[in-house]
């Protein structure tokens, strides 16, 4: 553990709230759970009479079905069905009921709904057996043939064709332009203009995308899904199957990571829902790993950056044009541009975003969706600038520091980045750093020292919680939020602990349950504050109550002490001004005449403040790179990252979203494509061995710092949240220090050693 | 996956007639390539013969040459930490902690190891064409996404390599595969174990249907010094295969090479050796030109399908930084990964 894990922690804004755990490195509450197997994820739940669904992928990327033969399949014994577009239940025909929660405009796909073929894996039957090896062999045996059409799955060759989404993503609108780019551009002494590439990536969580349905008799339906959001699950199935809410119960308690390929229901919940509906039966349906390489991804993006300065490095313009893919059904759109409009102080900024049409799933979103993409190149650019007018990184960033939101004009609510850039580079050692490149080398390896800076939205959503405090001193919060892993169970106790004064063991925290009181799916680092509001309100609603119960009786030692002069702790009410005088909660109930005390309350994000402020969290990251340039060999082996996100409610699970988040920045700098075959139209290196994420050898020293930041305006308990902050500028900052060590600038990501040596060809 | 019977034959005889019983047999041990390829539906064997409980082929034992023999069943992890291994064969010790991982490692054995194939995107995704799994159903991988495909020893019909490292390092030592067959016992030099692909690219061995592997015997050692590296070159840092490897012996008189043996993986189909590239080494004082001489000539006809043009020089360079590590007694560590 790292000493730096208390910084960053305020004293809370109630000073009545004693507050032991919130703000302290507690361990997880479900981690026993979690490494003992007690905790049991979407594919673990069983049904009596449980039958096996395995999907059939189809094999080309555009086209139709020509014929689809079950007789093989359906002739093995334990074989129940086979379901195709040929013989599928009927579902709703309006292709707006299949739109979830998260839908981006367009058509969303419907699986086995006609003979057309949109891209390569989709699902074109689904088997149902007795057993899974039953199902899994006779899926081999159906046999489909195709009359294909040509098609296209490389961005680049379809980049003619882009065009302006007609309808935006809510969200997802485009800065306007401010100043004259052009201008600027033209204008100003030192200049980069470049074009910059990702590569597609796949989430790869480690659980496999699995829904189990159990049926329970009178068209009734318990639904354990891989997703992160119950209710989005639940909506999308009363909508595409013509059901009731009362009639559909979805259960996730747990996820085994998800970074946003559990935000939409993904393609086995329909199929199992399905075939559990129509067999009047439990199915279950659990994807391979090579089918999870069948649905959504982080999109390929192709992007121009000209930025210019004065000598003296102010910016005078910013121009920032992408064209993302998309499939043919959905326009997916996220934010790239966004961040060039509000990271610096630029007077002349221009951004443009299209789309253009693949013969490929729907993109989604993949933990920070768009924002590494995006601040790759401006912090690639930013980058190549520094050399241009012999400035270091750093300075050029602090020379245009944003005080304010460029993009729209409004105050930040908080913005440390300032101190996230002093303290990161204070520990890194960056004042060390000889700025001359390929000039830092121990043995045969050269050391590159590199830097970017990161920025992510602190968001809050509208949710709902639910709070009950019974007599024996329990107290239970609920909101159907998910946990993916991230520590959302453990916030929750931790903010609801404190606020009845109870230890952590006397708190239960339940998420991922459609029951529960309505939350939005989990996403977009907004479920600690959302989630953590709405619980934080609910609680204190029980706590005003229970405190009013204990004012009213009869010789009360607070009958007249306001509820701030009271400090809840140790399972009572006492006064801090004379802690000899409290009430116990038993106490308090008990003259309340009470066994329990139940509270639901909903936090939504404060309008006032969303129209006056603009809220984000930032980073700024810091890398040191090995290479061994004659073998095309990067190492990364060491990182400071430094995050401003408000209040951390948890340093231990805080710190731990940020090396998850290092790690995949990590991996999307150096390792990790999802390789297409433009010819077959499909991405063939679908499996852990051949999709190269990170291994604990490619990781080494990873720094995390909370920068101290008063936040007091997003919403009641600070807190900006953490999911994505950690991956925003982690490329960049290794591509940056792989330039400083070799002087190769890879606009290409990921920099694997083929990318490397090209770079000595264009020498 | 298919369905299948299942024998546990007590004897390597009842083993041998339990795979000529049925030409669609395949022979399962520690089944960390086969049960995933037989998942996915690449290898689709109607009779499993499970050989993994087989009395006498998990020992290391001395033989009279003052080699060892590795027992087909020993597995990776036991025949890398052996202390006879260690000492007399590091090189071969080296390769095989370069491979896979540690869980991989602890299940998968000798025997199966000379038997995995190839990582092929095309022959691993059973939708696709590919000759190795069909034979004359095509090779997308010539047009294809071929970054990981060989350079070497390719044919028209398939451009797949051998992914094993251990194979590597055994081809340099000039191991012996032992095999039975319903006709007796027979010797197979590492070198003729594997094949080119050649127009017959579903054949990976030179192993005939009916035979299994009982032991591979290393020589008397020559190389148990210090001179010997096991070089390799990968995407990440752990299980991942490699896109070059070089494994290189050398047996030292003063500072001049008396003897040395190369072999290269991630290359071709098999392990590749040129003896006429070591003959160059041979009483030289070792130095990078003469390096670079050795390397042109190991890689002499290597060829790229695009992706992979730049193994081409990565392999000349691997091969450099391989020799000069040997030739300087600084082998290549697999547990600090910096190469020297």
């Amino acid at each position: 553990m790292h000493e730096n894990q208390r910084a960053g922690m305020f004293q809370p804004h109630d000073t009545a709230l004693h507050q032991p755990h919130v703000g302290a490195p507690r361990n997880r509450v479900d981690g026993r759970a979690k490494v003992t197997g007690a905790a049991r994820y979407a594919a673990e739940y069983t049904a009596p009479d449980l039958a096996y669904g395995h999907v059939v992928s189809g094999a080309i990327a555009k086209g139709r079905i020509r014929s689809i033969d079950i007789s093989a399949a359906m002739a093995v014994p334990g074989v129940v069905q086979v379901f195709t577009h040929e013989n599928r239940p009927r579902t709703a025909w309006r292709s707006k009921a299949y739109q979830d929660e998260v839908a981006p405009p367009g058509t969303p796909f419907r699986p086995l709904y006609d003979e057309k073929i949109l891209y390569s894996g989709q699902p074109v039957a689904l088997v149902v057996a007795e057993d899974s090896e039953i199902a899994r062999y006779a899926a081999s045996l159906v046999r489909v043939t195709y009359e294909e059409e040509k098609h296209e799955t490389d961005l680049a060759k379809v980049r003619a064709q882009a065009y302006k989404p007609p309808k935006t993503r809510s969200g997802m609108a485009p800065p306007a332009p401010r100043g004259d780019a052009e201008a600027g551009f033209g204008a100003a002494p030192v200049k980069v203009d470049e074009s910059y590439r990702i590569a597609i990536e796949h989430h790869n969580p480690m659980e496999l995308h699995a829904s189990t349905v159990v049926w329970e008799g009178g068209g009734r339906i318990t639904v354990y899904d891989k997703i992160q959001g119950v209710q989005n699950t639940q909506s999308y199935i009363t909508h595409v199957f013509g059901l009731s809410k009362d009639d559909v119960h979805v259960k996730s308690p747990f996820v085994g990571g998800a970074f946003g390929s559990g935000l939409r229901p993904q393609y086995q919940l329909f199929l199992a829902v399905m075939a559990a509906l129509e067999l009047k039966r439990s199915v279950r349906v659990m994807l391979t790993r090579d089918q999870m390489f069948t649905f959504t991804y982080r999109p390929d993006a192709l992007q121009d950056m000209a930025i210019a300065a004065n000598p003296d490095g102010e910016l005078q313009a910013i121009r920032h044009d992408v064209i993302g893919n998309t499939s043919t059904f959905e326009d997916y759109q996220e934010s790239i541009v966004s961040w060039s409009a509000m990271m610096y102080h630029c007077d002349n900024v221009a951004t443009t975003y299209k789309l253009a049409q693949t013969d490929t799933y729907t993109p989604g979103d993949m933990r920070a969706p768009g924002a590494p993409t995006g601040m790759f190149a401006l912090e690639s650019a930013m980058d190549e600038l520094s050399y241009r007018l012999g400035m270091d990184p750093l300075q050029l960033r602090l020379k245009n520091y944003a005080e304010i939101n460029e993009g729209d004009g409004k105050p930040f609510t908080s913005k440390e980045l300032r101190a996230a850039y002093q303290l990161g580079a204070e520990r890194f050692g960056w004042a060390r750093r000889n700025p001359k490149p390929r000039s830092m080398k121990e043995g045969r390896e050269l050391i590159g020292w590199g830097m970017a800076s990161g920025m992510w939205e602190a968001q809050m959503q509208k949710t709902t919680a639910r709070a009950t405090l019974t007599i024996d001193g329990k107290l239970e919060v609920g909101t159907a939020t998910a946990d993916i892993g991230t520590g959302t169970y453990t916030i929750l106790t931790q903010i609801a602990a404190d606020a009845l004064g109870l230890p952590m063991e006397k708190v239960t925290a339940l998420v991922g349950d459609s029951k529960l009181p309505f939350s939005p799916v989990e996403g977009g680092s907004w479920a600690a504050a959302s989630a953590g509001t709405a619980v934080h309100l609910a609680c204190n609603t029980v706590r005003e109550q229970l405190f009013k119960y204990a004012r009213g009786m009869d010789g009360s030692p607070l009958a007249n002490a306001e509820i701030g002069r009271v400090a809840f702790r140790n399972g009572r009410m006492e006064l801090i001004s004379d802690p000899s005088r409290f009430v116990t909660i038993q106490d308090a109930m008990r003259a309340g005449a009470v066994d329990r005390i139940e509270a639901e309350e909903t936090g939504s994000p404060s309008r006032i403040t969303q129209l006056r402020y603009a809220a984000y969290t930032h980073s700024a990251i810091f890398a040191e790179v090995r290479v061994d340039e004659e073998l095309g060999r990067i190492r990364v082996t060491r990182i400071v990252d430094a995050v401003a996100a408000g209040r951390i409610l948890n340093p231990k699970t805080a710190r731990s979203q940020i090396l998850g988040g290092v790690v995949f920045g990590i991996g999307m700098a150096l390792t990790e494509e999802s390789m297409m075959d433009h010819h077959l139209g499909r991405f063939m290196n679908h499996n852990y061995a051949e999709y190269h994420i990170p291994v604990n050898a490619d990781v080494h020293d990873i720094d995390v710092i909370f920068v101290e930041e008063h936040e007091d305006k997003i919403n009641p308990i600070g807190v900006k949240g953490l999911g994505e902050i950690g991956i925003v500028g982690t490329a960049a900052a290794i591509a940056n220090a792989v330039f400083h060590a070799t002087g190769k600038r890879v606009r290409h990501l990921p920099i694997t050693v083929d990318r490397l040596l090209e770079m000595e060809d264009a020498d | 996956m298919n369905r299948f019977s299942y024998a546990r034959p007590g004897s390597v005889a009842d083993a041998l007639r339990e795979v000529a019983s049925n030409p669609a047999a395949k022979i399962l041990a520690g089944g960390t390539n086969l049960v995933d390829l037989m998942k996915y539906e690449v290898e689709r064997p109607t009779h499993l013969v499970d050989v993994s409980r087989l009395p006498g082929l998990k020992e290391i034992e001395e033989t009279e040459t003052g080699g060892l023999r590795i027992g087909a069943l020993v597995t990776n992890t036991a025949a890398a930490y052996d202390e006879r291994v260690k000492e007399r064969y590091p090189l071969l010790s080296s390769a095989i902690l370069a491979g896979a991982t540690a869980q991989l490692r602890n299940a998968a054995t000798t025997g199966g190891n000379l038997l995995q194939r190839t990582r092929c995107y095309y022959f691993y995704d059973a939708a696709m064409p590919c000759n190795k799994r069909v034979p004359g159903s095509g090779c997308p991988a010539k047009q294809g996404v071929n970054r990981i495909h060989a350079i070497l020893g390719t044919s028209e019909h398939c451009i797949a390599t051998h992914p094993s490292d251990m194979c590597v390092a055994l081809a340099a030592l000039e191991a012996v595969v032992k095999v039975a067959g319903p006709n007796g016992e027979r010797d197979i030099p590492l070198a003729d174990f594997h094949r080119l692909p050649g127009n017959m690219p579903e054949k990976d061995t030179n192993l005939h249907a009916d035979e299994i592997v009982l032991a591979v015997e290393l020589p008397e050692p020559r190389f148990a010094g210090k001179h010997h590296t096991y070089l390799k070159l990968r995407d990440r840092l752990s299980y991942a295969f490699a896109l070059v490897s070089v494994a290189v012996a050398l047996e030292m008189d003063g500072d001049r090479v008396a003897e040395a043996r190369i072999a290269l993986g991630g290359v071709a189909h098999k392990p590749w050796r040129v003896p006429e590239a070591e003959d160059l080494l041979r009483g030289k004082v070792p130095d990078r030109a003469l390096f670079a001489s050795v390397s042109q000539r190991l890689l002499e006809g290597a060829q790229g399908h695009g992706g992979n043009d730049f193994k081409v020089p990565l392999a000349h360079r691997a091969v450099i930084r391989a020799l000069s590590q040997a030739a300087a007694g600084t082998p290549q560590s697999h547990t600090d990964k910096r190469i020297q």
